[in-house]
């Protein structure tokens, strides 16, 4: 899948608190969540995306709580794709479960800055910088969550285990 | 090969052969656990799943604890989706209402997580049931829904820092302390992907409780899993909640730790977490005189029996400063009983203190003590996240129960031996 968007940058250890704030947790709605993305970062944040556009952030994005709501929600903000220097270890799984794309790029993430118009090869991993003309490529995923990717996600490959046991 | 602790409990689980750090491998669980805000999204995922019956209807546990009781009517819905599918599935470890109380500090209660188990739960704070020697990991929604369904679920097995303590603690310095001080060491990505290992005489010396405060808070560090040894204490521990065949557990000699930490207890001061990052850590010293609004002592992380007796003993014959909504929650009904019954109430009524149901409540800033712009919070809760407790303009310190209990008096932080 190719993404073309804009970079909106953010910094290190943002929180799934930041995310999606908890008033918010009373609804499993993406449209309702995806209105409220980065509410606890800043009232209004999401104002500024347009469907496709890519985040992009430092360290430890989405540490804290385990709400799958906030993949949800930046999924419902029209955010397809997120590069950060490295992801929070539950925030992980549950992106790749919910069919957000994540890649991890390390130290490159300094060469991606707010406003940068980005094309993302999401199968090779590769973001093409259209601003400065650099490209980043993240690291492999392992094979096993690969795999799942290939599946369609957990909920699909949970589905072909349950058909297999009858 | 020697194990760590992680390795060893993984491989109890798994038929495949356990090689080191960064394999991927499928383990039977033991619980998976999901809350009223968490569920509602795992019940969806199981449904798109097709699955059509949990896999063990005594190993999962949902436990209504966040916006209960039922703070408005999206939560009430969200409520009666869980128990509607409790009801179908035929779950036995369902709770809402009289028998429930904050997940974490219930499950271990009830005697249904224990040493050597893994247990899995759409909540980030699973991890608590480290302090009884289990692998026990938070998730989202949908790999619980997985796990509800089949049993099991994938784990990249994790390096593990090991962490020691000796020295003597002072007075008024506990397992929160500890887990703080670790946090600010490390920094809040400082165990990412990674388990912490806890050990040393220090650790001998702590009660269960003080385990289960500090595994809770290994997630503050990034961490998979806070992992205790689980020793005679466990053992009695387990068997008062009512187990039965627990073995103690421990890593073995020669097992291969990414890094080794050692520190030493002695002269440490109560520590302090500042806005807005858990490892944001002073000794209380350097923070005292920062003035608070309100002072919450409750929650997974210190909502026990043994947190309410040493914030009583602080307040007892005392008065919370008139400028101090002090706010008081009980993690569960037993905890709940037990401090009425050994009066523990009467010390906070007549200490101005407001208690409250066991709830989640403004740990998360779900209701019941939410804070406007400008105000500031000691809490014993873990998360000082900006905005967690209410206004993106307010601020949350965490402590212990003896620093917010002290802190409430003084209407300022401080250190309680200093009152
Ligand atoms: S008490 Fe706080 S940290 Fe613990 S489960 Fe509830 S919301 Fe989460």
């Amino acid at each position: 899948m190719l993404v073309t968007g804009n970079a909106h940058k953010v910094g290190a250890h943002i929180d799934t608190d930041a995310i999606i704030p908890a008033r918010f947790l009373v609804t499993t709605d993406a449209e309702v969540l995806g209105a409220n993305c980065m509410e606890g970062l800043e009232p209004g944040w999401v104002k500024r995306v347009k469907k496709n556009d890519i985040m992009v952030a430092d360290e430890n994005f989405g540490c804290g709580s385990s709400r799958e709501h906030a993949p949800i929600a930046l999924l419902g903000a029209g955010i397809p794709v997120v590069v950060a220097k490295s992801f929070a270890r539950i925030f992980y799984r549950n992106g790749f479960n919910m069919g957000l794309v994540l890649l991890e790029v390390g130290d490159d993430i300094a060469k991606l800055k707010d406003g940068d118009r980005l094309e993302v090869d999401t199968g090779k991993g590769e973001i093409k910088n259209l601003t400065t003309g650099e490209t980043v490529v993240c690291a492999k995923v392992p094979a096993f969550m690969q795999e799942l990717l290939d599946a369609g996600g957990l909920v699909p490959y949970v589905k072909k285990r349950l058909a297999a046991k009858g | 090969m020697p194990h760590t602790l992680a390795e060893k409990i993984l491989q109890a689980h798994t038929d495949e052969k356990i090689t080191g750090a960064g394999q991927i491998v499928n383990c039977r669980v033991s619980m998976v656990l999901a809350n009223d805000i968490t569920a509602p999204l795992a019940i969806k995922s199981f449904k798109a799943m097709g699955a059509t019956k949990v896999f063990d209807k005594d190993k999962v546990s949902l436990v209504c604890d966040h916006f209960t009781p039922n703070k408005d009517i999206d939560s009430a819905e969200q409520v009666k989706v869980v128990r509607d599918f409790a009801h179908e599935m035929g779950v036995t470890h369902y709770y809402e209402g009289g028998n429930v109380g904050v997940e974490h500090a219930l499950l271990p209660e009830l005697g249904i997580v224990g040493p050597g188990d893994i247990v899995v739960g759409a909540d980030s704070h699973t991890c608590t049931y480290g302090g009884l020697g289990a692998f026990a990991t938070g998730m989202g929604s949908t790999d619980i829904a997985g796990a509800m369904a089949l049993g099991e679920t994938w784990f990249k097995v994790p390096p593990t820092i090991r962490v020691d303590f000796d020295g003597q603690l002072e007075p008024f310095v506990g397992g929160k302390d500890l887990i703080l001080h670790v946090i600010g060491q490390v920094g809040v990505s400082g165990a990412l992907y990674r388990a912490l290992e806890f050990g040393g005489p220090v650790i001998d010396a702590l009660s269960i409780e003080g385990r289960m405060t500090m595994a809770n808070m290994a997630i503050e560090a990034g961490g998979k899993a806070g992992l205790f040894a689980a020793d005679a204490k466990t053992l009695a521990y387990c068997a008062a909640a009512g187990r039965k065949g627990d073995q103690a557990i421990a890593a073995d000699a020669g097992a291969v730790y990414e890094r080794e930490l050692k520190l030493s207890v002695s002269g440490m001061q109560p520590q302090v977490a500042c806005p807005h990052l858990p490892d944001n850590v002073r000794g209380v010293d350097e923070v005292k005189g920062i003035k608070v609004d309100q002072a919450v002592i409750g929650s997974c992380t210190n909502g026990r029996i043994e947190d309410l007796r040493e914030a009583a003993a602080i307040l007892k014959g005392r008065k919370a400063h008139k400028n101090v909504r002090l706010i008081v929650l009980p993690a569960t009904p037993k905890i709940w009983r037990q401090a009425m019954d050994e009066g523990l109430f009467s010390i906070f009524m007549d200490a101005g203190a407001v208690v409250g149901p066991p709830t989640c409540g403004p740990c998360l800033g779900g209701h019941m003590g939410i804070l406007a712009g400008g105000e500031r919070c000691i809490a014993t809760t873990n998360r000082n996240f900006k905005g967690r407790m209410g206004s993106l303009q307010s601020e949350v310190y965490l402590g212990s129960p003896a620093v917010a209990a002290a802190s409430a008096i003084a209407g300022e932080i401080i250190n309680p031996a200093k009152l």
